[in-house]
């Protein structure tokens, strides 16, 4: 006969010194752990609070500039900085990371209509209601130098300025698109599809010889710079304000549209957009990527941002404030942690890009406790409560009124729409889908 | 060496020659046999290693010096090292046979051509390399038995996704989970396992061994936890552990309560309530306990100072505390069922059950169920959500004395004054064993492993497996000279606590305890500090008791019946709107736009009214079908036992 019984030694149980931590031995047997699906449940929706209760998003705003920010730009090599040009000319570096301006020059007379960096962050360009094109250097703490390596004077107003992604060359608008050469005073080349005033530019940041632009005629406008007539052009039923590309898949690009619409076009495929991104209250003045592509901000003249993720056609975020007004244009930073944006009253604005992330290092317990939250609220994600919670948004009263406005408009429109189709010849009058609805055509 | 200058020579001549005219300076090649015929094998460095021997027989040793290859970087011995190991390693395969190591131009290389032939042979040379290396290669395998016990879901029967957009999520979600299972079975690996047990040689029965056979035959800290109390005044004596096993509360039927930290003997209150006490019950930690008086339930702190009294659960004779819902159910004389949230201290419910003396009383550890026995033989199931029961189980022919869930939810065990003995299949509400008892046992308890002890008059048996096969005999039995009045296996130790009229024992039985504890959810070696955090993580977790279900795995799974109910009725609605009418054209001005439309829109209404009408008429003609089959059907004795189907 051989009997045993349980016996412990509580040594292997406690800790040995006061300053060690606390021993605690794991057994994952399901019957010791018993309401797992319950406690789970309690545990997400404790998450998806906790994550509204931590959602904070404002950081803090740079002001110093005398009149409506018209265009921020990130700096290309260093993350600290960002230059931004306003409606009275002047254009402005600062340090984000100090929340200061580093450097003020009155580069136009009138508004600073486009700026750009060069991809080594040595000098950038500004363009003006002044009809210049100025070439400023920078030093090598990032600083402008104070007098313009370079001015070119253009016949017409430069209206968009962007730099090629590799090479020493740099597009701008207004009349046309025209494409220069760093070195030299006259375009390398010119291109024109009837007569369009063209007012954005862009580059493709991965196929780097392509360009988009969008046209006051309504149109979005494809070129290739190696070519010598443009490639496509798309045309819908208002005009597009801002135009950006997909850092991560090259032949994406969204545009920010006048009708309160952002649409995502696949380059290979535009007779159709992939998506159409509404939420928006009032015309969207720009648009900008997340590094990695998977999300983009939209500045909007309704006084809010909102992020939109790619594949879904509402905004998963909105920010704004009581104070900020209209804003004209916004940019994500490039170690996908901020967004800024450049608003109507002189102010600049710094937000998270993830309102509830808590920034600076974390512990690792930390860090596992958030990625454990994610995934629970991500799996209770479809459960009423949770979804509640997870959804709601305090927006302002306009914005909240405007909403439901555009919703009856929207519902009566659908209706119309059904009882033309119910009451005229059969075959006469097609449906049509939301994608399709905003297009008006495709040319080659 | 230039390379342009040395290929020149190798194309202009035959192959078969330069060959001829290479030695090999080791005794690598006889090594590797004749198969190889100069070809290097796995090792890409014997390349280098080669050093040809000029021959002086052919045409001069200019030529053949320009076949000398550098031996780089590597060091000759190293390299002969190499070699040498490798063959020797080869000629092991050989002769044990576990690869063929054909000589001359196999027929596979003669199939598959001399590139794939390589290629291939250079892949199966790797892997017997990788063999050799590695005596046990891959992870260890894993006990089927086990992945099954920490299987939630089965994803062997998962469909594939119809949408296609969705397949790479499933999959991957599928491995993940089948990971995760495989990660947690992995885990058991690593616990101690020291669960007590006892080895009887044949012939021997385990029944006959005595409680001092045990004490004398274990260790001195296990012989130490086999203890007796002598309280002769205040008994019979009811007895509850916490859930870490660590402290015991006494509750004598004459007022005497006190709570001990049992394993240390520390006593930590003692105090008589002046009142004639039913039952005790821990709260969430060692530091609350509910007493149900005479009158009303009180809840006292771990120093014996009264910290509630609870009117609102008025009469109690029986207590269950629910920990992850923090409710405290009672029982009462006069037959009401009470929830009450001890940590808000609301009433949360209170149900009356109909039944005379709810004295029976037993939680489902799995789903927090009440189950309660009654004198007519039933055992009824209740969560704090249905005015009425959830279950009712007819059990016995007698009234039920005693009922027990296990550690799993999914066995019952209930006994009655007809001295059966009746496990219940919880999954299918129905009856897997059968036992005579000796006589009707007055109490019943499982241990986490899933043994059962019964107490009948003095004696207290202990059953084990007696859920998983027909039993013969029982595991252990211990008589005491007065009659008991509870039991109750302690967690995570291999005890036993009895109480009896005349005080408490507390009896070794091996194999009853868990012997790994999981320290996030009961730590019985718990500091102060951790008991607080524990309480306050307790408390976020807390989970509402509108949860409390009979299956509460369904929060975690696809709710498939509603969604069906929701379509099924979005597909009644579409029946009912489509009609087809056109106006007929009236003279008068009875066919202007307006009028047609209205013509129009009173028919559709018409339809739809008919329809909702030949609904509802519909509803009305089941309700009293099912009334006049009611009333109909021949009413037996029994026909009150069965189960509604709701």
């Amino acid at each position: 006969m051989k009997i045993k019984c349980l016996s412990r030694n509580p040594d292997d149980f406690l800790r040995e010194t006061k300053r060690d931590i606390h021993k605690v031995p794991r057994n994952y047997d399901p019957n010791l752990h018993p309401f797992e699906a319950p406690r789970e449940y309690v545990r997400a929706l404790n998450a998806a609070k906790l994550e509204r209760v931590f959602a904070k998003p404002f950081l803090g705003s740079l002001d110093g500039h005398r009149d409506s920010v018209s265009v921020i730009k990130k700096h290309p090599t260093s993350l600290s900085l960002l230059f931004s040009g306003a409606y009275d000319g002047e254009v402005r570096l600062w340090n984000i990371a100090r929340r200061n301006c580093v450097k003020t020059v009155q580069a136009h007379d009138g508004l600073v209509q486009g700026l750009c960096a060069h991809p080594n962050g040595q000098s950038i360009f500004s363009v003006g209601a002044d009809k210049l094109i100025k070439h400023w250097s920078l030093t090598e703490e990032g600083d402008i130098v104070d007098e313009p390596k370079s001015v070119i004077m253009g016949r017409s107003v430069f209206q968009c300025i962007d730099h090629h992604g590799k090479e020493n060359y740099y597009a701008t608008c207004g009349v046309g698109v025209n494409i220069w050469d760093e070195e030299r005073t006259e375009p390398m080349r010119y291109f024109t599809w009837g007569v369009d005033s063209i007012h954005h530019v862009k580059f493709n940041p991965i196929e780097c010889n392509i360009l988009g632009a969008a046209a006051s005629d309504r149109s979005i406008i494809l070129y290739d710079m190696r070519g010598s007539t443009p490639l496509r052009k798309v045309i819908l039923k208002l005009r597009s304000n801002a135009i950006t590309w997909n850092p991560m898949e090259a032949y994406i690009f969204t545009v920010a549209n006048e009708d309160y619409n952002c649409y995502t076009f696949d380059m290979r495929k535009l007779s159709i957009p992939m998506n159409v991104h509404r939420d928006h209250v009032a015309a969207v003045m720009d648009v900008d990527y997340s590094p990695t592509g998977k999300e983009f901000v939209t500045a909007g003249y309704d006084h809010c941002l909102r992020i939109f993720p790619l594949d879904h056609g509402h905004s998963r975020e909105i920010y704004h404030t009581q104070r900020m007004h209209r804003i004209h244009t916004c940019c994500w930073s490039l170690d996908n942690k901020y967004i800024l944006s450049g608003s109507e009253e002189m102010n600049i604005r710094l937000w998270k890009a993830r309102a509830w992330e808590k920034l600076g290092t974390l512990k690792s317990r930390e860090s596992t406790t958030l990625r454990y939250n994610a995934k629970l609220k991500t799996k209770f994600s479809n459960h009423p409560q949770v979804k509640r919670v997870l959804k709601h948004r305090h927006v302002s009263k306009m914005v909240f009124h405007n909403t439901r406005e555009i919703r009856k408009i929207r519902e009566a429109q659908k209706k119309r729409e059904q009882n033309r189709m119910e009451n005229s010849k059969i075959g006469s009058v097609g449906y049509k889908s939301e994608k399709e609805s905003h297009m008006v055509g495709e040319l080659e | 060496m230039d390379k342009k200058k040395s290929r020149k020579p190798k194309s202009a001549r035959p192959k078969g020659n330069v060959k001829k005219k290479v030695q090999y300076e080791t005794s690598a090649e006889d090594k590797f046999g004749t198969s190889h015929k100069g070809r290097r094998h796995r090792f890409s460095v014997s390349h280098k290693y080669v050093l040809p021997v000029v021959d002086k027989n052919s045409e001069g040793g200019q030529k053949v010096e320009e076949y000398k290859i550098d031996v780089g970087k590597l060091s000759r011995s190293k390299l002969k090292h190499q070699v040498t190991k490798w063959a020797g390693k080869k000629k092991w395969l050989k002769e044990e046979g576990k690869v063929n190591v054909k000589s001359g131009k196999s027929d596979v290389r003669k199939r598959l051509g001399n590139k794939e032939w390589r290629k291939d042979k250079k892949r199966k040379d790797y892997q017997v390399s990788r063999k050799l290396e590695d005596p046990y290669p891959g992870d260890a395998p894993v006990d089927p038995v086990k992945l099954e016990k920490y299987k939630r879901t089965d994803t062997t029967e998962l469909k594939d996704a119809r949408y296609l957009a969705a397949k790479p999520d499933m999959t991957l979600s599928k491995n993940k989970t089948d990971y995760a299972v495989e990660l947690s079975a992995r885990s058991d690996f690593l616990l101690p396992d020291n669960s007590g047990c006892i080895e009887v040689e044949e012939g021997e029965d385990t029944a006959d061994i005595k409680q001092h056979d045990i004490i004398s035959s274990v260790d001195i800290t296990s012989a130490s936890k086999s203890f007796e109390l002598d309280l002769q005044l205040f008994g019979p004596y009811n007895i509850n552990y916490s859930r870490n096993g660590r402290y015991l509360l006494l509750g004598g039927k004459k007022g005497h309560v006190a709570a001990v930290d049992w394993q240390t003997k520390k006593l930590m209150c003692e105090m008589n309530v002046m009142e004639t006490t039913h039952d005790v019950k821990w709260l969430h930690i060692e530091t609350m306990f509910a007493v149900a008086q005479k009158e009303w339930t009180y809840i006292y702190d771990n120093q014996g100072i009264e910290l509630h009294c609870l009117k609102a659960l008025n009469k109690p004779l029986r207590l269950e505390f629910l920990p992850y819902h923090f409710l405290l159910a009672t029982g009462s004389s006069e037959g009401f069922l009470s929830y009450l949230d001890v940590s808000v201290g609301k009433l949360i419910t209170s149900i009356r059950t109909g039944y005379p003396r709810l004295d029976v009383m037993c939680q489902n550890p799995k789903n927090a169920i009440i189950h309660l026995g009654h004198p007519g033989g039933t055992v009824t199931l209740w969560s704090p959500n249905m005015k009425h029961s959830v279950a009712k189980l007819l059990c016995h022919h007698g009234g039920v004395r005693s009922v027990a869930v296990d550690n799993t939810g999914n066995y019952m065990a209930t006994s009655s004054i007809d001295k059966q003995l009746i496990i219940h299949d919880l999954r299918t509400y129905k009856m897997l064993y059968k036992y005579r008892l000796p006589s009707g046992a007055g109490g019943l308890t499982f241990s986490q492993s899933g043994q059962l002890a019964a107490s009948m008059g003095s004696v207290v048996q202990v059953y084990k497996d007696v859920c998983k096969e027909k039993i013969r005999s029982p595991y252990l039995i211990h008589r005491l000279t007065t009659p008991i009045s509870g039991v109750q296996f302690c967690n995570y130790e291999d005890v036993l606590g009895v109480s009896h009229s005349h005080g408490f024992a507390s009896l070794l039985i091996p194999g009853s305890g868990e012997s790994n504890f999981d320290g996030f959810e009961a730590n019985p070696y718990q500091t102060k500090k951790q008991r607080r955090q524990a309480e306050v993580k307790m408390l976020l977790e807390k989970v509402q008791p509108e949860m409390i279900t009979l299956d509460n795995t369904a929060l975690s799974k696809v709710d498939v019946a509603t969604m069906e109910r929701d379509l099924d009725e979005r597909k009644k609605l579409r029946v009912c709107i489509p009609y087809c009418y056109t106006p007929k054209y009236r003279k008068k001005g009875k066919s202007s736009g307006v009028r047609r439309e209205n013509r129009k829109q009173g028919v559709k209404n018409n339809i739809i009214r008919d329809d909702i009408r030949d609904q509802l008429k519909e509803k009305r003609q089941e309700k009293r079908d099912k009334k006049l089959a009611n009333q109909r059907g021949v009413k037996s004795v029994l026909d009150r036992f069965k189960r509604t189907v709701e």
